[in-house]
């Protein structure tokens, strides 16, 4: 280990980081299950494959609903949703807190002043409130659409986290070596300050997927999901909303719950283990 | 401390400008219109559309300049006059809202604050204990990726249907009138201990990884190790990292309100519980634009006061900022 450097002692830390490898494990199963899992059932989603609910059984996985859809065919496409909402709307909010971010911590001044009053707004605003509204006067909501809303309303975070951090490197010589030497401005935020919060920047991506991804539980659980696609949410919704609870239909409302739970917890566990690994201190534990 | 209550002052009120702008803006600039809602449910054919289009759109201003009818949505909110329901007509919006809202309070301050503080005690207590860090942490992060919904199902589904200790729906029996009796208020509260529970476990999580990060945290800063060298009892050293540790805690339930309150929606939606959720649910569901526009700005309005008493809160608990030697730059 003595001799191990840079990037090896990272992998080396990260192989034996007992959180991030279940972490890992867990998202490969679900990415693996969302990409393979369509080819593994014969069923469509919205399907009527029986009649009426039946418990899992050999023919049907996860058992079927009241109407005979095929559960596990649903939760598999509905896994394709909930990384769709992940990536897109994670990652719009993540591309609009970095420009927020980056603008108000490296500009600072009166520009500074306006955005971050501006974040804190709109961080005190309930995401869900305004989502509500939003998905309410729309007929028809595609999971595009849904990801697209949900980007522009979860950046204030990343924005903030951002913008502490780019104050900080500012600072830096290196940053002042780069200014004095006439390098552009938007060039030294991608090749100065970028770089040296890239791992924060990972960490924080982490996250807001899996913010994102339950934000779209709650409000396709509403009723205000995608109104073409199948999604985990609207499973929850429709297992309510048609009494499974009272039919004892447990195959229908468990397993969509179960996997946005498995999903975003790995998603949390990969966070604090690629921390550890980012960060020395933390390692000792 | 003065600049502090002003800023926040500002913040709040530059808030509450933009949101209620934007429960105006999105019905008027999103597809679809209430109005063509409204006749194509009077099913209406030929001449008599366009006159009762007309009708309408004088009817709710909509006739009026942009400009004039943003002033009349700002007037007529001062007057607290949000419209009328059309899912339960002709209540007005602000008494439909009204009859919702102890229910929602109900739910949501117990169960924010027992969490808060049962949540922080066991994150401190966790803390650099090897045996209940592996056992705790794990849980806490389940708990937290947990959606509240579908924790709220599994508990109507074990408590309702497989063991039937708790009533599935409502506020209170369906068999009763609200009044002050003892029978009722034991129903009320049997009603209510689901949903709160449900509340109340998957915030959990998330108190307790915080307070055990910021504990470790500062074990690890010059005083802990200052005070140690100094030969302190443990005890003592833990409880100034407590006292340290529950400042960040403070803001950390500003933050997430706005989380706990989406999940109290969808949990009341598990329960039929007769809050706010479960009027948006039903106004969804009744096409009841102005309703779930009232409901918008009453959960608004219901962070924002949240959010300023807990800055008074902040205030009384850190010293520094009643000294105006630090403020937290809102």
């Amino acid at each position: 280990m003595t001799n191990a450097s840079g990037k090896h002692e990272m992998l080396y830390f990260a192989l034996r980081n007992t959180k991030l490898r279940v972490g890992i494990s867990i998202l490969l199963f679900f990415i693996v299950l969302t990409l393979i899992g369509p080819f593994l059932t014969p069923y469509e989603p919205d399907e009527f494959v029986t009649s009426g609910a039946f418990p899992p059984s050999s023919k049907f996985w996860l058992g079927t609903t009241t109407f005979g859809e095929d559960v596990f065919t649903q939760v598999v496409y509905g896994l394709r949703a909930t990384f769709i909402v992940g990536i897109v709307g994670g990652g719009l909010g993540m591309l609009l807190g970095l420009l927020i971010g980056f603008t108000a911590g490296y500009w600072g001044g009166v520009v500074d002043e306006i955005l971050n009053m501006f974040t804190n707004i709109i961080l005190v605003i309930p995401t869900l409130a305004v989502l509500l509204i939003i998905a309410a006067y729309l007929k028809v909501r595609g999971i595009f659409v849904e990801s697209l809303f949900i980007g522009f309303t979860c950046w204030p975070w990343v924005a903030r986290a951002v913008r502490a951090q780019t104050f900080s490197l500012r600072a830096r010589e290196f940053v002042d070596m780069a200014r004095i030497s006439g390098v552009k401005s938007y060039k030294i935020i991608f090749s100065e300050i970028a770089p040296n919060m890239m791992s924060y920047l990972l960490l924080v991506f982490i996250l807001q997927f899996g913010g994102a991804i339950l934000t779209a539980a709650t409000l396709d659980f509403i009723g205000l999901g995608p109104t073409n696609t199948i999604s985990l949410g609207l499973m929850m919704n429709m297992a309510v909303l048609w009494s499974a609870l009272i039919l004892g239909s447990w195959w229908w409302f468990i397993p969509p719950g179960l996997v946005i739970t498995a999903l975003v917890g790995a998603l949390y566990i990969t966070n604090v283990g690629l921390d550890e690994v980012f960060n020395p201190k933390l390692r000792e534990m | 401390m003065g600049r502090y209550f002003r800023r926040k002052l500002l913040i709040y009120l530059l808030t509450f400008f933009v949101a209620v702008t934007l429960d105006w803006c999105i019905p008027r600039f999103m597809p679809g219109n209430p109005i063509d809602i409204l006749i194509s449910r009077a099913g209406l054919r030929g001449s008599a559309v366009q006159s009762m289009y007309d009708y309408y759109m004088g009817v709710f201003g909509l006739d009026l300049p942009v400009w004039k009818q943003y002033l009349n949505f700002w007037a007529s909110l001062f007057k607290g006059d949000l419209g009328i329901s059309i899912y339960l007509f002709p209540t007005p919006v602000t008494k439909v809202i009204a009859r919702a809202i102890p229910y929602d309070l109900f739910l949501l301050i117990p169960s924010i604050l027992l969490s808060w503080i049962i949540g922080n005690n066991f994150g401190a207590f966790a803390a650099r204990s090897k045996r209940l860090d592996n056992s705790l942490l794990p849980i806490s992060y389940i708990l937290s990726a947990t959606p509240y919904m579908w924790l709220g199902i599994l508990l109507a589904w074990a408590f309702c249907i497989v063991v039937r200790i708790f009533p599935l729906a409502g506020g209170y029996s369906f068999a009763m009138k609200p009044n002050f009796s003892l029978a009722f208020i034991g129903s009320l509260l049997s009603h209510w201990v689901l949903p709160f529970l449900s509340l109340f476990i998957v915030q959990l999580g998330g108190w307790a990884i915080g307070m055990r990060n910021m504990i470790i945290y500062e074990l690890e800063s010059d005083y802990s190790h200052y005070l140690k060298a100094l030969g302190m009892p443990n005890k003592l050293i833990r409880k100034y990292a407590f006292n340290n540790a529950i400042l960040p805690q403070i803001t950390g339930l500003a933050l997430k309100l706005g989380e706990v309150v989406a999940g109290a929606l969808a949990t009341e939606v598990v329960f039929a519980y007769p809050g706010i959720g479960y009027l948006i649910l039903q106004a969804i569901h009744n096409e009841d634009y102005f309703l779930l526009q009232g409901c918008f700005l009453f959960i608004i309005i219901g962070v924002l006061a949240a959010n300023f008493i807990i800055d008074i809160v902040y205030l009384l608990v850190d010293p520094r900022i009643r000294a105006g030697m630090a403020g937290e730059t809102a």
